[in-house]
């Protein structure tokens, strides 16, 4: 009994580590650029067709097609932020929500011509391979998606922590007007952090194809669950986004075992009510002053 | 509603004038599809309009709208399904539930100081939580849907709602001028002008002595009964609810497009996005049918190039600029 | 003359900081009393106490004889006590007669009433030909007269006014010393500025209070208490000098 729930807890962290990485873009650009991307689900699963196409055609690797998805998809981004999402920066919330949502019906429709409404199994050759630890029965692409995943989250915190460019985006997060004080180009920093953010989604909707196969329709179910871990994180907060990630990923696993599966996703849910009204600045976050 | 008529000029009250006989008098040379897609427009006023008292004027951005449409359909359909209550009877309960909920959630929000994007994923967190639950509910059909039985013999019945697309022509029509009435009524009422200080600045309007709690909770109230009511209408006229359909993300979506390409927090916004939303989307399904081009992601393309041409360029709404091209509105001097 | 507003013992500290300190004073119904005092005196905290943004730690408020110390900003309000705003809130996408019928509404459900009662304030302020003009396109001056029409149609019996001179140029203060007095003359309205103008303090203020770090150190007439030597050595001192 005991190994089963051990089995359905360690599924559960290894899919929330590709949650976090998801939900971190959408940190950063939530974070920084106070911009409500209603899109970033369907970037992942933009993505995911991306990865799925990488390796019909060509037999690449998602663990290594992640790499150049998330290279073109931070060129999107930068570009994105660039010409249309900047004179967005600062406009009513529901302003850059109907944008975003325009984009978002956009990429889904037009993966939905070109794919069909179908999933479409992407049939990896380790797929049903697995680890045998000890009661423990472990797939293997979890644990390669997940190993991949943290590589690229602590990729993230050093660049946020260490270069230059990350430091002076952590400066436009704390304080705009002392940023632009200081002659920080905020558009250019703007720019790179939407670029960072969709590059995160990139790489982690190319991971996703090892665990899940790309469906048009899960744009929008991604969109709300990376909300949702970026609040129950905290607001600003990489830790958290990825702490929160886990989170959901185990009470989705656990729920999925317990219940059943179609009523996973309403334990998230429940989990954002509650946080919203009892920590509004999510579990890692710091309290507004 | 005397003010409305009077803030506009001539040419306005006559365009007015003509609009509403033209949709009165539409059914006598319309065909039944043309009926069927201006009943559907009339539908989108209604529900746009609940919508755009709670955004347009008190200010409060509800993602999740889906839900009191969901609740009032479930509601009455399921009481005629199952006790052969009929739905002007059970339009009331229907309408209790759906407010329960906005109450809510509008209580959960205000108290807890839930706002902006925060109270926007609240609200879709509610309806997503919904959805799931409803598929899980067997008398009311679960993720199969619940289905209101062709009956030939109560056809006639127009007050259990059994009527056939002329009737529910005019009743959307009923309640899509109600609607419109009831806006124009409320903006230029004390609570309107509360809501829009509460919508333009809300530490200012507690510094003039408005209780904003509650003026947010009327809002959420009354949105969510008339929203409610659009739900009954709903489910009478299409004959089967799918939890998966009605409480979507997207048909929160559906609902509001009309409203904020309209013009969030003018009377007749909703109205005229409504005109241009709908047909739009109808002609798209005709023209790339026509085209060959077969598939439905061809037309959602299309549509979401439109609303991101139109928050971009007219960010306002299309109604402020139109009645300002087209002089409709009288200079308030 | 009989007590408007009483505030006694008031204080407020901020995580061990004291803002201010054990304060009291008496406006007296139909009096201006100014409050002034440096920068970081501790009088927007004092303010914000009164106004019900903030609640005290020690002492009482009290209004007409009725405790007002820990109400809610809107209740403070409905009892006649009407406030702006340092850096002024007018709607901004409301026309300038919008935001005055707002304040007029508080005490009146008839709309034409409460429209009619807008205009008048309006003409009081000299702002009556401006009323169609959406308030997001006032000039400063405009706006700072706004703030305080919105305040005024609310029928306040005080009216707190937080540093309302700021940014104007000396003719506008000019004309708002003018206004004030008009107000409490003719409408019998009691003011209580916050302002750091001495020069509008002087010309209006029957009273005044001086706060240094959080503490009262001078109260009394205007003539008196700037030959106080502690508030022209902490104060006065060393605005003269600059």
């Amino acid at each position: 009994m005991l190994s089963i729930w051990l089995n359905v807890v360690v599924q559960g962290v290894l899919t929330g580590l590709l949650y976090g990485l998801m939900a971190l873009g959408l940190s950063a650009i939530f974070g920084v650029v106070r911009l409500v991307n209603f899109a970033h689900g369907e970037f992942a699963v933009v993505a995911m067709y991306a990865a799925f196409v990488l390796f019909r055609a060509w037999g690449v690797d998602p663990l290594w097609s992640m790499l150049p998805i998330a290279a073109v998809f931070f060129v999107v981004g930068f570009a994105l932020q660039r010409t249309l999402i900047n004179a967005f920066v600062g406009r009513p919330d529901y302003q850059q929500f109907i944008l975003l949502v325009g984009v978002a019906i956009v990429l889904v429709n037009g993966l939905l011509i070109v794919f069909g409404p179908d999933a479409q199994p992407a049939n990896l050759p380790y797929a049903f391979d697995s680890y045998l630890v000890g009661p423990l029965i472990i797939d293997k692409v979890r644990v390669y998606a997940a190993v991949a995943a943290l590589a690229v989250c602590a990729a993230l915190f050093g660049f946020f922590r260490f270069t230059r460019t990350g430091t002076a985006i952590r400066a436009c997060a704390d304080n705009l007007v002392g940023a632009a004080v200081v002659g920080l180009d905020v558009r250019r920093l703007y720019a790179v952090t939407f670029g960072i953010g969709l590059a995160c989604v990139g790489a982690a909707g190319a991971l996703m194809v090892t665990i899940a196969d790309p469906v048009p329709g899960l744009g929008p179910a991604y969109t709300l669950l990376a909300f949702t871990i970026v609040i129950i994180g905290g607001l600003g907060s990489m830790a958290g986004a990825l702490v929160a990630g886990l989170l959901i990923g185990v009470s989705e696993a656990v729920a999925g075992f317990l219940i059943a599966p179609s009523m996973k996703s309403m334990f998230s849910f429940a989990l954002l009510i509650a946080v919203l009204v009892l920590r509004p600045q999510g579990l890692l976050g710091k309290k507004p002053a | 509603m005397i003010s409305l008529w009077r803030d506009m000029n001539r040419r306005g009250q006559v365009v007015l004038v003509v609009a509403v006989l033209a949709m009165l008098l539409a059914p006598v040379v319309a065909t039944r599809y043309l009926l069927s897609v201006l009943t559907l427009i009339l539908y989108f006023v209604y529900v746009g309009q609940a919508w755009n008292l709670m955004m347009g004027y008190a200010g409060q951005l509800s993602l999740g709208h889906a839900l009191y449409v969901g609740l009032g359909g479930y509601v009455a359909a399921g009481l005629w399904v199952h006790f052969g209550i009929g739905p002007w009877l059970g339009v009331i309960p229907a309408v209790a539930i759906a407010a329960a909920f906005g109450a809510f959630i509008g209580w959960l929000a205000f108290r807890f100081g839930i706002e902006g994007v925060y109270f926007s994923l609240l609200t879709i967190a509610f309806a997503e939580f919904t959805r799931i639950g409803f598929d899980h509910i067997g008398p009311l059909g679960g993720a199969g849907g619940l289905f209101i039985p062709y009956q030939e013999s109560r056809l006639g019945e127009w007050w259990n709602l059994r009527g056939g697309q002329l009737f529910f022509y005019y009743l959307a029509f009923v309640l899509a001028g109600a609607a419109v009435l009831l806006t124009a009524w409320l903006a230029r009422s004390r609570l309107g002008h509360q809501w829009m200080a509460i919508r333009e600045d809300e530490t200012a309007a507690r510094a003039l002595g408005i209780d904003v709690f509650r003026a947010k909770m009327k809002a959420v109230l009354i949105s969510s009964a008339m929203t409610a009511v659009g739900g009954v209408f709903y489910a009478f006229y299409y004959n089967n609810l799918f939890p998966a359909q009605v409480f979507e993300m997207s048909r929160s979506i559906e609902l509001i497009l009309g409203p904020i390409v309209g013009g969030l927090g003018t009377v007749f916004g909703p109205v005229i996005g409504a005109f241009v939303l709908t047909p739009l989307g109808e002609l798209l399904i005709a023209v790339t049918d026509k085209a060959g081009l077969n598939a439905p992601g061809a037309k959602a393309i299309f549509f979401g190039l439109v609303l991101m041409i139109i928050i971009y360029l007219v960010p306002g709404g299309v109604w402020p600029w139109l009645s300002r091209r087209l002089g409709l509105v009288r200079r308030r001097s | 003359m009989t007590a408007l507003l009483q505030v006694s013992g008031v204080g407020k500290r901020f995580r061990g900081l004291v803002a201010v300190d054990r304060v009291s004073f008496t406006v007296a119904a139909g009096e201006i009393f100014a409050v002034i005092g440096p920068n970081g005196a501790g009088k927007t905290t004092l303010f914000n106490m009164i106004a019900g943004v903030l609640k005290p730690n020690q002492g009482s408020i009290a209004f007409r004889g009725e405790r007002i110390d820990g109400l809610t900003p809107d209740a403070v309000c409905r009892r006649g006590v009407a406030r702006t705003f340092q850096i002024v809130r007018p709607f901004p996408a409301l026309t300038v007669e919008d935001n005055v019928v707002i304040g007029a509404l508080l005490h009146r459900t008839d709309m034409e009433a409460a429209r009619r009662h807008a205009r008048d304030v309006l003409a009081t302020l000299d702002l009556h030909d401006k009323r169609d003009i959406v308030a997001s396109s006032l000039t400063l001056p405009d706006r700072k007269r706004l703030e305080l029409a919105r305040a005024l149609a609310t029928d306040p019996k005080l009216l707190l006014l937080d540093e309302v001179m700021a940014g104007l140029r000396p003719t506008e203060t000019d004309r708002m010393v003018d206004i004030l007095r008009r107000i409490n003359r003719e409408m019998g309205t009691t003011i209580l500025l916050i302002e750091h103008v001495m020069r509008a303090v002087m010309a209006l203020a029957g009273h005044m209070l001086v706060l240094h770090h959080g503490a009262p150190i001078a109260q009394g007439k205007p003539e008196e208490v700037v030959r106080d030597a502690k508030v022209i050595s902490s104060y006065l001192g060393a605005e003269a000098a600059p």
